[in-house]
């Protein structure tokens, strides 16, 4: 099975974001990245695909020059080869000129089965994977949980909401989007990233895949939410600002 | 100028964030019509005729039965074509998530998603939407022409106070053929009954991500029982296998509404915000001052939870 799974980079989960000067994105300089967390579940169940029918796996990743980092760690976790678009400014993308390069960087590919994370952690639209799934011409289904290929049929159970689930058969090729959580990620092994090494990254530029799409949506201006409600916020020593809590708690709010 | 809702419906019930997607779309005073689609829909088509609407629109056919992508998308493509709106709004629900991306896509537009509020500003529409899982926010504007699509993110609009009106229905059956479904969907299903109802108990203490591994949560296990509350947690507490699936607070999990909600080394994404922002009081401890849980917590203490549990403890334990 020839398996493509899109991942991006994204800023740290804990990271301490500032607003950047022109105040459309968050300043980049003191930020760690990493794989989109329900992107590297993406990654593990194409992975464990692979492991269960042969086959390939292709990790897809736009981004700048760092994200080389991400693609080096997916293929030391055992993707066979990349394919990098590098796109220094993706925040002037929106997700269908998003999508729109990674078709075209798909379009030789013929992929049985596109995998994505369901949402990115930091612009959050999570659409992407449909959006590409339209443009390919593909079925799909998204907040994937369970995957299982039998012949040319996939057979997927997908989350909904409130603790109730759903099966849901369709046939290859299709596009899936993948719930974070779902597996336990595996380590890259010392070998897996000595091997990485020797694997194939093929970097194409967006210009070359017909970067021409001008947003249909636009973020105008990026900035820290205001405090919907007046919160008593404590800090400082732990033991002071538990006192003051109960205190609180018995006094005022009356609910101990 | 017309706005298109599409409505969701479980179990023959209009969805609460339906009715906030109504009131949504009524907040910006212009003409709203409500879409219905699925196989016998009458009955929540006259519902929906009851409030203050331009239209009702009933898109029946038997392949809407269940809900598929292509099968919506087909019946939705050929409503927005024919009426021409100018905005569309969705529920921003687990559903429109799986389709309207795509709808927006057959039009080359592209869906402003989980949207919070909006203003008008020099006649443009301005939306908010969340980046970084809560902790920033965005304005977000549309470039090109209509139709615009966006969803509505759950709680962000109240729907208690839709004004009541006399909508004229209107019925069509929309073409679609089984070829053009591609996806084969079972009934839905839920696993193991809950043997633990979190939305009975008066207070709860919940626990995330802050508490790092399995071997720390003596800790909040011991605020919970110094403060007679249920242990719950956020969706990777469960995902880890710490607690079980049926502790688990949130848009997948359990919606709450306890007197006290404390919550432990949660950083407040949205879907566990849904769960339990209804609480009458919140207290969150957490060490990031920027958490997003701290925007709904009527009391807060920044800290380290390993060093603040333990002191709460023992102040609950000293004599009144």
């Amino acid at each position: 099975m020839n398996i493509v799974v899109c991942v991006k980079q994204t800023p740290a989960r804990d990271s301490l974001l500032r607003v950047d000067a022109a105040g459309k994105w968050v300043s980049e300089d003191d930020l760690n990245f990493e794989i989109n967390e329900p992107d590297a579940y993406a990654l593990e169940s194409g992975l464990q695909l692979k492991e269960q029918h042969g086959g390939e796996v292709t990790v897809l990743c736009a981004g700048p020059a760092r994200a080389a980092q991400t693609i080096r760690e997916a293929l030391a976790k055992g993707a066979d080869r990349a394919i990098h678009i590098a796109a220094d400014h993706l925040g002037a993308l929106d997700p269908l000129g998003l999508a729109k390069l990674m078709a075209a960087a798909l379009r030789d590919e013929k992929p049985d089965l596109v995998l994505t994370g369901l949402q990115s952690d930091d612009l959050g639209y999570g659409q992407t994977g449909v959006i590409l799934a339209e443009l390919l011409g593909l079925p799909h289904a998204t907040i994937i949980m369970q995957v299982e290929v039998e012949g040319g049929t996939l057979q997927v159970k997908r989350e909904l909401e409130d603790g109730w689930f759903q099966h849901v058969a369709m046939p290859l090729p299709a596009l899936l989007t993948i719930q974070s959580g779902i597996s336990k990620l595996r380590y890259a092994t010392l070998m897996g990233i000595k091997r990485a090494k020797t694997k194939p990254v093929r970097t194409v530029s967006a210009a070359e895949l017909g970067d021409a799409a001008t947003p249909v949506l636009e973020v105008a201006r990026v900035y820290a939410p205001p405090r919907g409600k007046r919160t008593q916020l404590f800090d400082g020593d732990a033991r002071e600002s538990a006192a003051r809590l109960v205190e609180k708690l018995r006094f005022e709010a009356r609910v101990l | 100028m017309s706005i298109l809702v599409i409505t969701e419906h479980r179990e023959g019930t209009l969805t609460r964030l339906s009715l906030e997607t109504l009131a949504a779309a009524l907040s910006m005073e212009k003409p709203v019509t409500a879409v219905v689609l699925g196989h016998s829909v009458g009955a929540l088509a006259s519902q929906l005729a009851g409030y203050a609407l331009e239209r009702v629109i009933a898109l029946e056919h038997s392949l809407l039965l269940q809900y598929t992508p292509d099968g919506y998308c087909r019946a939705l493509l050929e409503t927005v074509q024919a009426r021409e709106p100018w905005l569309v709004l969705f529920p921003h629900s687990y559903q429109s998530r799986d389709y309207a991306p795509k709808l927006a896509t057959a039009l080359g537009r592209v869906l402003a998603s989980d949207v919070t509020g909006h203003r008008m500003e020099d006649g443009a529409l301005v939306l908010v939407r969340q980046l970084f899982q809560g902790k920033l926010n965005a304005d977000v504007r549309f470039a090109g022409e209509a139709p615009h699509f966006a969803s509505i993110q759950a709680g962000a609009y109240r729907a208690d106070t839709l004004p009541a009106g006399t909508a004229p229905i209107e019925t069509v059956t929309p073409e679609i053929h089984a070829a053009d479904i591609r996806t084969n969907p079972e009934a839905p299903f839920r696993e193991a009954q809950r043997a633990v109802d979190l939305t009975a108990a008066d207070v709860i203490v919940s626990v995330g991500r802050g508490i790092k591994e399995a071997e720390n949560l003596p800790v909040v296990q011991a605020l919970a029982e110094a403060l007679g509350a249920e242990l719950a947690a956020s969706r990777p507490i469960c995902d880890n296998g710490w607690l079980p699936m049926e502790r688990q607070v949130g848009s997948s999990g359990q919606t709450v509404a306890p007197k006290l909600y404390v919550a432990v080394g949660i950083s407040g994404a949205i879907q566990h915000l849904v769960g339990m922002k209804g609480s009458k009081v919140i207290v969150a401890i957490n060490k990031d001052p920027d958490a997003p849980i701290f925007e709904v917590a009527d009391y807060g203490i920044v800290g380290d939870l390993f060093e603040v549990a333990p002191a709460l403890v023992e102040e609950l334990r000293k004599e009144r």
